[in-house]
Parts: structure tokens; sequence; C-alpha cells
């Protein structure tokens, strides 16, 4: 599937995308960028700048109208229904409302990755109590997402995220119900993911904590691309 | 480099033995749902069971009832009525030239006197037949084939020889509601066989319909699943063992609902066969019958919940 070409040290790359949703916003036009791998950025912009889209291209939720996209070496065009689970695996993704399973445990809900990609149980066990010592969440393994506030309902998603070790995570608005304090918690969390090497794409709509954390900074307006701010 | 290495290639697959211990676990895990919510799936297992122990016991009844009939083909007989007004002599003669035919077998003769009293112990008119003034009955001979299991047809061409016998008034081949008997059978046979495909059809419909249901209650986990990349086979496995337990719980029910059923029929049927001087008695299921019916309802169950998934998944895609 790789390709040795100029790109393939590239972790994600936009060539002229576009994407547009019948009769409605939030689509992208001609949108242009990379990322190298390690690297982490904002994706800032007003709700219906196409933030979502973007992040969901990149996880292939959705495919673009024109333009290619790779992703860790891979043409999204060429990923077909049959690998698109395998790739889904190398993209941690953690949303605004986690998006968990009410009815299993936190620790379930951690392991689900792995379970799908049939790692041992001795490794799921010792892969997702890592991930929830890292989140801060060792202690509630056992406690239903219900139960848990929603930074603690949060940290369980970004657990899910990173428990495989994917190359790339995408967190769509994960500061978005919590408050600042929460919410520079979860920031110094990703900042330690990225230290390790993974690339993060963080989409959010929280200037403050963009401004305050000197990282790399891309905008969008009405589904363009306007700012690639590099600290 | 390890990790870009890993993530160049996009391939999935499983060591045996981690694949061995998924479906294990599976198949356990999908049993324990349904227990979770018992009334609502028991309701549907025992409409599965209903429908298959509706054409299962029916096959029993006709395999009895063929059963029966091989009992009585052995007994094929004929009954020759004589002419009125014959001499002793002339009887006499008729069962010496009877006799003497290859195909007869075992013969029994009945002057009239015999059979009035044998009309008279079997009829239950004894009475009304007392007040005949004169014995109106001829002189009767019951014949037996010489082989038993001689055809229908054959049996039929010999009885239909011996009424050419100027002697012989009429005569009656008992074969006659043996064969109405048979075909009745046959009938009922061919029916069961329509009725099991059509139930076949519902035990079907039922448990593709509850997979169905299923599927669209765990919708969102369903997404959830496909986010953090599960397979489609992932996500299926678990509904096609769904299936495989609703048809095996049902095929199992329906045979203890059929064993009920014999035990509540035995002794009614018990006593009607001693009535009638048999010492038949309904015959269970085998061990063939049962086998079968677990292994119909098994691949019924994981059929219906594969077109099931086949017809949902797809459309169930994370947004």
């Amino acid at each position: 599937m790789r390709e040795q070409t100029g790109t393939a040290h590239e972790m994600i790359r936009f060539e002229n995308v576009s994407k547009s949703y019948p009769g409605s916003q939030g689509g992208l036009h001609e949108v242009s960028f990379h990322l190298e791998p390690g690297e982490m950025a904002f994706l800032t912009g007003h709700s219906g700048a196409g933030k979502s889209t973007l992040l969901k291209l990149v996880g292939l939720l959705e495919r673009p109208n024109r333009g290619q996209i790779r992703v860790n070496g891979h043409n999204l065009a060429r990923i077909g229904r049959r690998q698109l689970p395998l790739f889904r695996r190398q993209v941690g993704m953690i949303f605004q409302d986690h998006r968990l399973l009410a009815d299993r445990t936190v620790f379930d809900n951690v392991a689900l990755p792995l379970v799908v990609a049939g790692v041992g149980q001795a490794e799921i066990r010792r892969r997702v109590q890592a991930a929830l010592d890292k989140v801060g969440l060792l202690k509630k393994a056992k406690a239903l997402p219900v139960t848990l506030s929603g930074g603690e309902q949060q940290r369980v998603g970004i657990a899910r995220a990173v428990v495989s070790r994917p190359p790339v995570v995408l967190a769509d608005e994960p500061t978005g119900n919590l408050d600042p304090e929460l919410s520079l918690e979860i920031m110094e969390l990703f900042r330690q993911f990225n230290q390790v090497g993974v690339t993060l794409l963080i989409a959010t709509h929280d200037l403050g904590l963009v401004e305050r954390l000197p990282t790399r900074t891309l905008t969008l307006r009405e589904g363009r691309l306007v700012g690639d701010r590099r600290p | 480099m390890n990790r870009r290495r890993r993530a160049a290639r996009l391939q999935g697959g499983l060591q045996p033995r981690a694949w061995l211990m998924r479906h294990l676990q599976v198949f356990f895990s999908s049993l324990g749902r349904l227990w979770q919510r018992p009334l609502g799936n028991f309701m549907s297992v025992l409409v599965i069971a209903i429908a298959m122990a509706l054409p299962a016991g029916l096959h029993l009844v006709v395999d009895n009832l063929e059963r029966l009939s091989d009992d009585w083909e052995g007994a094929a007989s004929a009954t020759l009525f004589l002419q009125q007004a014959l001499d002793d002599a002339k009887v006499e003669a008729l069962l010496q030239r009877l006799r003497r035919e290859p195909q007869v077998g075992e013969l029994k003769h009945l002057t009239p006197g015999q059979a009035l009293a044998e009309f008279r112990r079997y009829s239950g008119m004894a009475d009304a037949i007392s007040l005949l003034e004169e014995n109106p009955l001829p002189h009767v001979v019951l014949i037996r084939p010489a082989d038993p299991g001689i055809p229908a047809e054959r049996f039929r061409a010999l009885v239909e020889r011996l009424r050419e016998y100027p002697e012989v008034e009429r005569a009656v081949a008992d074969l006659q509601w043996v064969e109405r008997f048979q075909g009745m059978v046959h009938l009922l046979q061919r029916g069961t066989t329509i009725l099991a495909a059509l139930l076949s059809l519902a035990v079907l419909l039922v448990i593709g319909n509850t997979i169905r249901l299923e599927i669209q209650n765990r919708r969102q986990e369903i997404e959830i699943v496909k986010l953090v990349g599960g397979s489609h086979a992932f996500i299926r496995r678990p509904f096609l063992y769904e299936g495989f337990w609703y048809g095996l719980l049902g095929a199992t029910l329906a045979l203890l609902l059929l064993s009920l059923s014999l035990f509540l029929l035995h002794g009614p049927v018990s006593r009607l066969a001693r009535l009638y001087g048999s010492g038949f008695t309904l015959e269970s299921p085998g061990p063939a019958v049962v086998l079968a019916m677990l292994l119909a309802g098994s691949l019924l169950g994981i059929l219906g919940a594969w077109i099931a998934v086949r017809q949902q998944l797809q459309e169930i895609e994370p947004t």
C-alpha cells in the first residue's frame, strides 16, 4: 500500500481537498496542508467552518468530493470497504460527546479497540491499565460511564483513542463542555502523548486555550484554510 | 520504526488460537445477552418452538400411521361370498379347488351358521338378529395370500380371478381400505413437507426480525465499534451466534413440547389401540429426528441472522 514518495514522511497531507454537503454549510474548499509525524496542531474556526468535516475526512468517516488525502502513507481514495476497519485502527478519534458504550464498564470501553484488533487478554489488561493510569482513572475501571463526570468521561474517550497506540489521534472539541481548568488538564494529556511521538490534530473553538499554548494552529473560515500559525 | 511498519500495511487476520478464543467468547457472551431480556427473548424462542413443533409433530404422527399401515399390509385378505343356494358338496368342491390355487395361502371357511354367530357376537345387534326367521347369510370363505408381502396389484388380480368362479357371488379384497389409508398417509406426508417448508420460512423471518430489532437497538454500539476499527466479521459474529442460539433453543423447546404432547397422548392412544386389539403405541422421535431438528433450528437461526445482518450492517456507519 505504501508508496515511497516524497510525501512518505508526512503523517497527514491534504491536497486541494474539497467536500460539500448538499444545501448546507460545513464543507471544505480547496484545503491543502500537511502534518509531520509527531506534530501537534490545533484546528480552529467558528462552528460550521468545516473543522469537524476535516477531521471526518482524516478518519474516513467521510470521503472528499475532490482532492487527495494521505494519512500515514495511505492514499485514502484507495482504501476500500474491507480495509477501512484496518485503517481506522491507525487513527484514534476523540469526540465532544465521548461516544462511550453506556452499558460497558470504563475498562471494557477502553479495551474495545484492542478487542476488535484481536489482542490477547493479558496484553489487553496491561495496556488498558496503562492507558487508564495515564488519564488518572485507574480506580474507576469498573465504573459505568454514566456514573462519571463529563471530564472523566472525556478522559475515558481519550484513553480509548490512545490505548492501541495509533500514530494519529484526532480530537473534535475535546474540551467543549469542560471548564478551563479541566480543559488545561486535557491539553496537558495531549501534550504528553505528543511527546511520545503521536501526531495530534485537535479541533477547538476555545481560542483562549489556543492562545495560551504554543502550538501550531490551522484556522478555517467558511471551509477555507485561512491561517497556519506556527509558534 | 516498528510503528511505521505496522502502520504501512493494512492486513487483518488472527492467529488460529486467538480466532478460536474469540469465537468461544462470543459463543457464550451472545447466550448471556439473551438472558438479559429473558421475557421478550423467551417469547421469541417459544414462537420458534411452536413453529418447529407443528411440522415435527405432524411428521411423527404420519410416521406412526405409516408404521400402523405396514402392520396391516401383511394382513391383506379377501372375502369370498358364495352363492346363496349352494349345497355342502359344491362348497366342499370349491374349497378343494381354492386350496390348489398356488397363490392362495391360509383359507378359512365360515358356514352361514358360523357367520351368523360371529355377526351376532361382534355387531352388537344380537336382539335384532334373533328376530330373523331364517339365516340370510351365505357361505363365506376368507383367503389370505400365500405370500404375505404380495404387492397390492397382484393380490387384486388374484381376487379378480377368484370372482370368476361360478360359485362366487361377490369377492371383496380387504386391500382397498389399506390402500386408502396409505393414500391418506401419503397426502399427510406431502402436507407435512409443505407445512415444514412454510414454517421454516416463518422461523427464518422470526429470527431475522428479532435480530433486525437487536441490530437497531444496538445501532450506536455498532457505530462505535466501527469507529475504533471493528471489522464487519467482528460486528456480524455476535448476531450470528445470537441467531444460532435462538434456533437451537427454539428447537430444544420444540422437542420438549413434542415430548409433552406425546406424554399426554400416550394414555388415550394405548387405550384406543387396546380397543382395536392392537399393541400399537406412539413412538417418540428417534435420535435422528432429534438431531435433525436441532441442526435445522441452528441453521435456520444462523441463516435468519445472516440475512438480517447483511441488510442492516452496511448502512450503519459512524458519522
